[in-house]
């Protein structure tokens, strides 16, 4: 098998299963309960954060476990809205986001909130000038992505931070579900308030994500409960699913401190490869992330190579999983200003720490090949 | 290139006389216990001072360890390289490049080796000129400077060293004897025990544990404390003693306002036959003068009187914030914060005596007789033996 689909998810490693089976068997107790089997849970549990925050470089109390990139996105946004909204009722965002961030924002202007969704240019860029121009006095919230889920690019997140520090009553977050692990971001960078990661993108499993909330920014909560988490996430912490996390967090920054060129590498050969042929473009920017290429095949239905690839054990993506339900066409190409045979017709490869030069070989390999097989039916 | 030893100098036991070379070895033995994950260190002693041979070791880590151990005044980290120009060149700016806050430096050559040839004053100028047209972000600074690299050319080779590396001070544990430290769940004792241990002492601890008025939790984070404790310690033996039956005495016989009192004393009656039993010469409480009822200087008079071990009190005249702020360093302060109840705050009175009179703890006390109960108690204390690496935080370790 040839997993080219790591933006979707990701294999979890092994020794994350480990974990993740051991304290669910072992460390079965409500870290609330007073007696000893809770009072120990309670320990791996800020054992658990403790470690997060430090390779994070955050304080512990600056984390909230949640259930996900789309809990975490949407706990970010409402929260600021709901809590901040005799502030301003303005919010800014870009037209690229994930849907948990445009889905939020467009939930929050049927309770009266305007918001900017900026466009980009056709690298899926947002300069640090829009969005400085796009600021007005009722501006509460700023939220931009770090790397794009479809095409990889790389946001100026430094400078939009150091913009929007110009505004006291300004809250910035950073959607950095598919950066973490691959493209370095400092969080306790002056400027960021606000931070979406994911557990399942980083060799983790699903069901489990953070919130990074800048010490001194008040939520309001999405949930009401038993006062967990600061009561910003009440609810009995997902134990197993947190140490797992915190564990994949750890083994990921080890691979990144080793690995990352490698993915570069493996990066440059398919673009390499697959630019040769006069078939493709290749949509994704040559200063963006190194595991996420974009690329359309005019005339090709993407669904169809993808099943056709399926069936030689390859796995890639057409655009995000998470918006492959709706309308063939990528909103994010769209965005970028790209012509409707482009953006009906893009494929996502996504890299991870796993893939090797072999498979990445093969895969191109086959690629072509499979666009022979169906030209005679769709070529043009 | 890179630093392939370090240099450790004494502390205050450099000014020790004929017992000196005890406290050396001490200092090595426990040294060599803060090593065991570094197979390839060598560490020589003098008499003067230790070095330890890197042998490939990583020295940051090496150095992080050495800042655990009490009896270090100071460290360097050098290197050794040939009675060669370049090579001292070569070396003078890898060491001022390692130094990594530093914005100003000075270069201080000695040559006890006067047949090479560029003088002191002269391979200064040299080596300061070479290390500024090399790096960007330092400037020299003769009088005050961030890091001093110091080369000393001698006849079989030239060693350079930069920047002095502070260490614990006081003496190595097992130096000066040992003591029983009464450790409760708050902020104060775990501190006095840092301190006792910073003067060489040996620690053992007594903690009085009260089920089900008092909870496991309460007894967790007490050996959590003591775990703390053995990063400087090595290893530590808690004593356990099961205090409810006798608490439950004191509660029912004595009257409410001296309650605290007759406990406090009951507290050092125990301390005192189980040091005995364990050949410990004297007792350590994280006792300030003043801080609560049973800190005054009448209270501790009264309960002071039924021993005649030493009493070390490292915290006595100390301040609160003072006190706190030594808890952050140690990383004691996050572990006592922890709510849970201790034995001293359940049976407490609403208005404890900070002025107990000797007369009327007699009349309270002495009719009762409470040698069964501290026999009893004797009798069923647990021990627990903490070190530095303890099977409960690998396994956190492991799963994370």
């Amino acid at each position: 098998m040839i997993y080219l689909d790591n933006s979707a998810t990701t294999s979890p490693y092994k020794e994350v299963l480990d974990s993740f089976y051991k304290v669910s068997q072992g460390f079965f107790a409500n870290p609330s309960s007073i007696h000893y089997l809770g009072g120990e849970v309670e320990q791996l549990l800020t054992k658990a954060k403790e470690q997060a925050a430090s390779l994070l470089n955050v304080l512990p109390k600056e984390l909230i476990f949640t259930s996900g990139g789309t809990e975490s996105n949407n706990l970010a946004i409402k929260g600021i809205a709901l809590q901040h909204q005799n502030r301003g009722k303005h919010i800014i965002t870009t037209q690229i986001e994930h849907p948990s961030v445009l889905e939020a924002c467009r939930s929050l202007e049927q309770f009266g909130f305007d918001v900017t969704y900026l466009s980009v240019d056709i690298e899926g860029k947002v300069s640090p000038e829009q969005v400085k121009a796009a600021i007005r006095e009722d501006t509460i919230l700023i939220s931009i992505m770090h790397v794009n889920n479809e095409i990889g690019t790389i946001q100026p997140i430094e400078e939009i931070a150091a913009i929007s520090q110009q505004y006291p009553k300004l809250f910035f977050h950073v959607d950095h579900v598919q950066g973490l692990g691959k493209v370095p971001l400092h969080l306790a960078h002056e400027g960021i308030d606000l931070c979406s990661m994911s557990s399942h993108k980083i060799h983790g499993l699903k069901g489990t994500g953070l919130l990074y909330i800048k010490r001194g920014t008040s939520l309001y909560p999405l949930v009401h409960g038993g006062g967990q988490q600061e009561e910003i996430r009440p609810g009995t912490e997902n134990v197993s699913g947190i140490v797992a996390m915190v564990k994949a967090l750890r083994l990921t920054f080890d691979n990144q401190k080793n690995k990352i060129d490698e993915i570069s590498k493996l990066s440059r050969s398919i673009r390499e490869c697959l630019a040769a042929d006069s078939r493709i473009y290749i949509n994704s920017p040559k200063t963006g992330a190194p595991h996420i290429i974009n690329i359309s095949v005019p005339g090709y239905k993407p669904e169809v190579v993808i099943h056709a690839l399926g069936k030689k054990d390859i796995f890639i993506s057409t655009k995000s999983a998470c918006s492959s339900k709706h309308s063939d066409e990528s909103a994010v190409l769209a965005a970028c200003g790209l012509e409707q045979s482009r953006t009906m017709h893009g494929f996502r490869i996504s890299l991870s720490f796993y893939n090797t030069e072999e498979e990445i070989n093969q895969f191109c390999r086959t690629f072509l090949e499979v666009l022979d097989e169906l030209s005679d039916v769709m070529g043009r | 290139m890179e630093f392939d030893h370090i240099i450790i100098r004494y502390g205050e036991m450099a000014l020790k006389g004929k017992n000196k070379k005890q406290f050396i070895l001490q200092l090595k033995k426990n040294l060599k216990q803060k090593f065991t994950s570094f197979s390839n260190l060598h560490v020589i002693r003098s008499r003067d001072q230790m070095y330890i041979k890197l042998n490939g070791e990583d020295h940051e880590k090496v150095i992080e360890k050495c800042q655990e151990v009490f009896g270090i005044q100071s460290m360097n980290v050098a290197m050794k390289v040939e009675n060669d120009v370049d090579k001292i060149k070569e070396g003078a700016l890898y060491a001022l490049r390692e130094a990594k806050n530093a914005k100003t430096f000075k270069v201080t050559t000695k040559r006890p080796n006067k047949q090479f040839p560029i003088g002191s004053q002269e391979m200064n100028q040299v080596l300061g000129g070479h290390l500024l047209s090399n790096t960007d972000q330092y400037t020299v600074n003769v009088r005050n400077p961030d890091v001093e690299i110091r080369v000393e050319i001698r006849q079989d080779a030239t060693y350079i060293m930069s920047g002095k590396i502070q260490g614990l001070g006081g003496l190595p544990v097992g130096t000066t004897g040992n003591t029983l430290l009464l450790l409760s769940g708050g902020i104060d004792s775990p501190v006095a025990g840092y301190l006792a241990l910073k003067r060489g002492v040996k620690v053992e601890a007594i903690h009085f544990h009260s089920p089900p008025f008092t909870s496991e939790r309460a007894k967790q984070k007490v050996l959590d404390l003591a775990h703390t404790l053995t990063k400087y310690g090595h290893q530590l033996k808690v004593h356990i003693v099961p205090f409810t039956e006798l608490q439950q005495k004191i509660f029912r016989e004595i009257p409410e306002g001296y309650g605290m009192t007759v406990m406090r004393r009951m507290m050092l009656r125990v301390s005192e036959r189980l040091a005995e039993r364990e050949g410990i010469l004297s007792l350590t409480t994280g006792e300030s003068l003043g801080q609560v009822a049973s800190q005054t200087m009448e209270s501790m008079n009264v309960i002071n009187e039924v021993t005649n071990y030493p009493i070390i009190r490292p915290l006595v005249t100390m301040d609160k914030l003072d006190i706190i702020d030594i808890s952050r360093e140690i990383g004691t302060y996050e572990i006592s914060i922890r709510p849970y109840e201790d034995c001293c705050t359940v049976f407490v009175p609403k208005q404890p005596k900070t002025k107990p009179r000797k007369e009327k703890i007699h009349q309270f006390e002495d009719p009762i007789d409470f040698t069964p109960d501290i026999e009893k108690i004797l009798e069923n204390v647990e021990t627990v033996t903490i070190s530095e690496k303890s099977p409960r935080k690998e396994l956190f370790e492991d799963l994370l």
